[in-house]
Parts: structure tokens; C-alpha cells; sequence
């Protein structure tokens, strides 16, 4: 039901999510982000069951945002992300684990640009792309297809909006519009909302 | 306390740091880790809350089954004291069989809406409590109020709807008395969701709308603010009818010392209309229109074709009649009446509640009307 995409090129990583917040078969919400923050150049994407996402994502936040209250300078994304994995692998085999997919991103100072790809089973892959939902049936192999490790900025971009395109066409459920954010360097950046009007 | 004894409250009170599977006279391993897990077992301060727990739910709540098979059965509400909720899981087996499979998870027997417009907030939802597919209640309310800004509609389980609402009403209050303020609408809606999610995965079923009229925070000292804050606490303070809880003397006597307090504090926060939908599922989400319930998909339709932010207050109104009407004729778990609730900068003020059936009747009257008038023209 909800499609996250993450694209990595050599010096940014472009994420996106769709904006629908679904109750069985009624759309709640249009308009909603489930990006979370983590800190000026980490973002977390989360979908999964109802609860669990924001409860997750909001933990998650807030530990990393402590940890560079009491330590000074912020976690790397690697470190969040295998942060993360931990807290998730830590509440599998309890009585309540946490039923989401997450994508990180995010871009290390040190090491460049980086994007995490997890699951519920808290699995941890660092890849250069990334989906979660049905919506990465159709679209995992236009990214195979056409990815470069030395994408540009605006070729990723039409890389997104091709994958948005096959969505739009062959998924059978309507996602409107997705949020777009670039990461890179200088931070955060919110892009362009794709709605069904654009190309 | 009659009810303490029932619960064994003072063994889960007593032992609050040790392991309580000694102690407690719960007598399962699955029940001893799942009392750890609840949350009044570990901490001292602020949630350390009394929530009378029924026998039933010493069992893990894996053993229940997960929500959508319960969700499949009818929706299950009481209009009477927790107590009597302990009836309603014998009959669940009964009512989650049934003969035709429905095409999705149908849930909480209800149609309850609510939208924000120029004018506030609109609430509306219908009265009838259904239970295994008979009517338990014709008359129940299925708006509660909260505080003089802050209405919640419910739907779920009827028993659970009414005592987490007072549970927030009462943790609400203590926010305002310990903090001189009174928490915003998506504050309280963060509120009770933390504190449904250790209910998550049982089944308690609990999904609000809470409906309310933030005010305004005093920003950097300025002398209009506060005294327009005043001004809309005396007028809190003359037009509210229906409150008639003494508190609300209090809290604006509360709120107007709060103010100066704040005015050191440089704060701008929004004051207006605000709506926030809250599901023990966990779901949170702030929004301008939200419907739940089994008649929600019938309602949708009608508010998404009227409802504008320019509309005013007998416009608003009637077409929350009309949506509620329209998911009565046609849901089988929602009629009887509506009740509509208008909260503005003033407080809520409650319509008198109107009989659908007479809706109905006047409707057909108007066909009739129609169809004799196509009728005579041609002769």
C-alpha cells in the first residue's frame, strides 16, 4: 500500500515517499510525511503497521537526537542505521516487535552519501538503491535497469519520476503524490512535490 | 475500594520494582512477563495511573488473536461501567463467525465525523450502541466532552471510549495545573496515543477524534495579547451554557496567570481550530475532515462534495446532519439519532439532539411532493 525509494548518486542520496495515510479502504490523509528527521543530515523513512511507525520512528529520533546532546557531535548514518537495526532486532522476539520497513539515508562527513535499506525481520543492506511496498515489484528493475553509480543530480531525479510513472500506470492503488528530499553535504532538501499532474 | 479488591490492585502497587511473579496472584508464566509490560508496573511519576485491569487481561495479549479477526465480528459496545465489559468477551466467538465474509474488516458499529471550518470545529456522530447485531442502546452519546475547548467523538468499544476519555480529561487537568497552561489538541491527541500503545494487540478498541479550540500562547510580553486573552477567557466565563463544571472558573483564572507567566517566554504557537484522529492501533494523524467508524465510507461521501472552509455555522451544520443521515439509511450499525457539536473560540455548545427517523419521513414526504408535481404538469 505505501512506497518509499531511495537513490544513491556519488555525493547526494534522493529519497522519496508517497503522502497517503490509509485505514482499511479510506484514504485519512493526503498530505502526510513519513520522513522523520533524525539529525541535519540523516532522514529515516518508515512505513509498516499503523502504530508502530511513528512509535518507532519517534524513538529512534529521539535517541539519536540525545546522543548528541550528551556526546557533542551527531551519530553517523552508519551508526544510526546499525542503531536502529539493533532496537529492532532487539524487539523481534518479544511480545510486541515492531512491524515496519525503514530506508535511511544520509550523508557522513567522512564517508559520502549513504542509504540503508531495513526490514521488519531487522535485515540491514547498505545499497545504492532502494524500495519498500508493492510498489517496488515494478519499480526495482527500472532502477537495475538504468542506475549509474555516477548519476547526476537531475538524472536521478528523472530516474524518481520514471518510477513514479510506472507506478501511476500499472499499480492498482491511487498514490497521489510523493514527497521528494535530497540529501547531500550542505543538508536537507525538500524537492518538488510529484502529484499526478506533473510528468 | 469494592473494585481494588476485585483487580488485586495493591499486589501490582506494592511490588512495583521487584519481578511481580512472585508477588502476584496472577498464577501464569505468559500473565507474569505481560503485567511487566503494562504501564503502570515500572514507573513512579507521571503514568503511575490506575487502570482497573478485568481478569481477562492477565493473559498475553498474544493469546487473544490479533485485531482483524476481532475487528471482522461486529463491533462490540456497552453503554454501562467497565464491569459489565467484562460480559463482552464471551460473546466474541460468536460474533466473529459469520455466514457471508465481509469484503474487508468491518469496524467500530458507528458513523462519527468531525471538520474544521472558519467557524471552529464540527462534530457530529449517531446514537445507536450496537452489540452482536442488536441494538444495545438507541440513545447513547458518542461525543464526550473533555474541557470547556476540547470534545473527543467516540467509536469502539464504548466501555473503553468512556474511560480513557476521562482518563485524559484527568491528565489533561493536571497538565494545566502543573504546567499553567492548557495542552494543545495534538498534545493531548500525543497524549492518549502513548498511552493506548501498551494496550496495542488486545482488545481494547478506542478510535477518537479530538476536537478542540487551542488558545492562544502569549509571544514576548506584548500587552494585546494579553489582554485579548482576557477578553476571551471573560467571555469564556459568560457564554458557556452547557459547562457546568466549576473547574472552568478555575481554569481560566488558571490560564489568565499562565499568560503572564508565558509572557517572559518568548512562544508563538498556533491558537485556532484543531483536529487530531486517535486509534488504539496507534495511529495518530492531525487533519481537517476525519469520519470513522462503519458508516465513515458513507459519510466521506457526502462531506468531501460540500464541506469548504468558508462555509458558515448553519451551513457546517447541516451538512454534518446530512452526512450522519445518509450513513444511517444505509449502515446498519448507525441510527437512532445525531448529535452535533459546534467548538469554537467560545467553548463547545451542544445542538439538542434530533431524531433521524423524522428526517427519513420529511424526506420521503419531499419525493412525494416531487413526484406529484412531475405528475400533474403532463395532465
Amino acid at each position: 500500500m505505501e512506497y518509499l525509494i531511495g537513490i544513491q548518486g556519488p555525493d547526494f542520496v534522493l529519497v522519496a515517499a508517497d503522502n497517503v495515510a490509509a485505514s482499511s479502504i479510506i484514504q485519512m490523509k493526503h498530505d502526510y510525511d513519513k520522513m522523520f528527521k533524525l539529525s541535519e543530515k540523516i532522514l529515516l523513512l518508515c512505513v509498516g503497521e499503523a502504530g508502530d511507525t511513528v512509535q518507532f520512528a519517534e524513538y529512534i529520533q529521539k535517541n539519536v537526537q540525545l546522543y548528541k546532546m550528551r556526546n557533542g557531535y551527531e551519530l553517523s548514518p552508519s551508526a544510526a542505521a546499525n542503531f536502529t537495526r539493533k532496537n529492532l532486532a532487539d524487539y523481534l522476539r518479544s511480545r510486541t516487535p515492531y512491524h515496519v520497513n525503514l530506508l535511511l539515508a544520509g550523508y557522513d562527513d567522512a564517508d559520502g552519501p549513504g542509504l540503508y535499506y531495513m526490514d521488519y525481520l531487522s535485515s540491514l543492506a547498505k545499497a545504492p538503491f532502494a524500495a519498500h511496498g508493492y510498489g517496488a515489484f515494478l519499480t526495482l528493475s527500472i532502477l537495475d535497469r538504468h542506475y549509474r553509480p555516477d548519476l547526476t543530480r537531475d538524472e536521478a531525479l528523472d530516474l524518481l519520476k520514471k518510477c513514479v510513472e510506472e507506478l501511476r500506470k500499472r499499480f492498482i492503488l491511487n498514490l497521489h503524490s510523493f514527497t521528494v528530499r535530497l540529501i547531500d553535504k550542505e543538508g536537507i532538501h525538500d524537492l518538488e512535490k510529484l502529484t499526478a499532474g506533473a510528468k | 475500594m469494592a473494585l481494588q479488591e476485585l483487580c488485586n490492585f495493591q499486589d501490582i502497587f506494592q511490588d512495583s520494582i521487584t519481578t511481580l511473579c512472585s508477588s502476584v496472584p496472577f498464577g501464569r508464566k505468559t500473565g507474569c512477563d505481560y503485567v511487566s509490560g503494562l504501564p503502570f508496573s515500572n514507573r513512579t511519576n507521571l503514568f503511575n495511573f490506575f487502570t482497573p485491569v478485568a481478569e481477562y487481561l492477565d493473559e498475553s495479549p498474544i493469546q487473544f488473536g490479533q485485531i482483524s479477526t476481532i475487528q471482522s465480528s461486529s463491533a462490540i459496545s456497552s453503554q454501562d461501567s467497565i464491569l459489565s465489559s467484562l460480559a463482552v468477551p464471551t460473546s466474541l466467538p460468536l460474533a466473529s463467525s459469520q455466514s457471508v465474509p465481509l469484503p474487508f474488516p468491518m469496524s467500530h458499529g458507528t458513523t462519527t465525523l468531525a471538520f474544521m471550518f472558519q467557524g471552529g470545529v464540527l462534530a457530529a456522530a449517531d446514537t445507536r450502541s450496537s452489540c452482536s447485531g442488536l441494538v444495545a442502546c438507541p440513545a447513547s452519546q458518542k461525543i464526550l466532552p473533555i474541557h470547556s475547548h476540547l470534545v473527543g467523538t467516540t467509536s469502539g468499544t464504548s466501555a473503553d471510549c468512556a474511560l480513557w476519555k476521562r482518563i485524559l480529561a484527568r491528565e489533561l487537568r493536571l497538565y494545566q495545573l502543573r504546567h499553567g497552561r492548557r495542552l494543545s489538541t495534538s498534545g493531548a491527541a500525543k497524549l492518549l496515543s502513548h498511552m493506548l500503545h501498551p494496550f496495542k494487540g488486545t482488545e481494547l478498541c478506542v478510535a477518537a477524534t479530538l476536537c478542540g479550540w487551542d488558545g492562544g500562547e502569549v509571544d514576548g510580553g506584548a500587552k494585546t495579547d494579553l489582554s485579548g486573552r482576557r477578553e476571551t477567557t471573560k467571555s469564556q466565563m459568560t457564554d458557556l451554557e452547557k459547562t457546568s463544571l466549576a473547574e472552568t472558573k478555575t481554569q481560566s483564572s488558571a490560564s489568565i496567570t499562565g499568560g503572564q507567566q508565558c509572557s517572559a517566554r518568548k512562544r508563538v504557537s498556533l491558537s485556532g481550530p484543531s483536529l487530531c484522529y486517535v486509534c488504539s492501533d496507534g495511529t495518530r494523524l492531525q487533519g481537517a475532515l476525519f469520519s470513522v467508524g462503519s458508516g465513515s465510507p458513507y459519510a466521506y461521501s457526502i462531506l468531501d462534495q460540500g464541506v469548504r472552509w468558508g462555509l458558515t455555522v448553519d451551513e457546517a451544520t447541516s451538512i454534518a446532519r446530512e452526512a450522519v443521515y445518509r450513513a444511517t439509511h444505509r449502515d446498519a450499525y448507525s441510527g437512532n439519532c445525531v448529535d452535533v457539536y459546534h467548538i469554537s473560540s467560545k467553548g463547545w455548545i451542544r445542538r439538542s439532539r434530533e431524531d433521524l427517523k423524522e428526517e427519513y419521513y420529511r424526506e420521503k414526504e419531499r419525493q412525494e411532493r416531487r413526484e406529484r408535481q412531475d405528475v400533474t404538469p403532463p395532465e
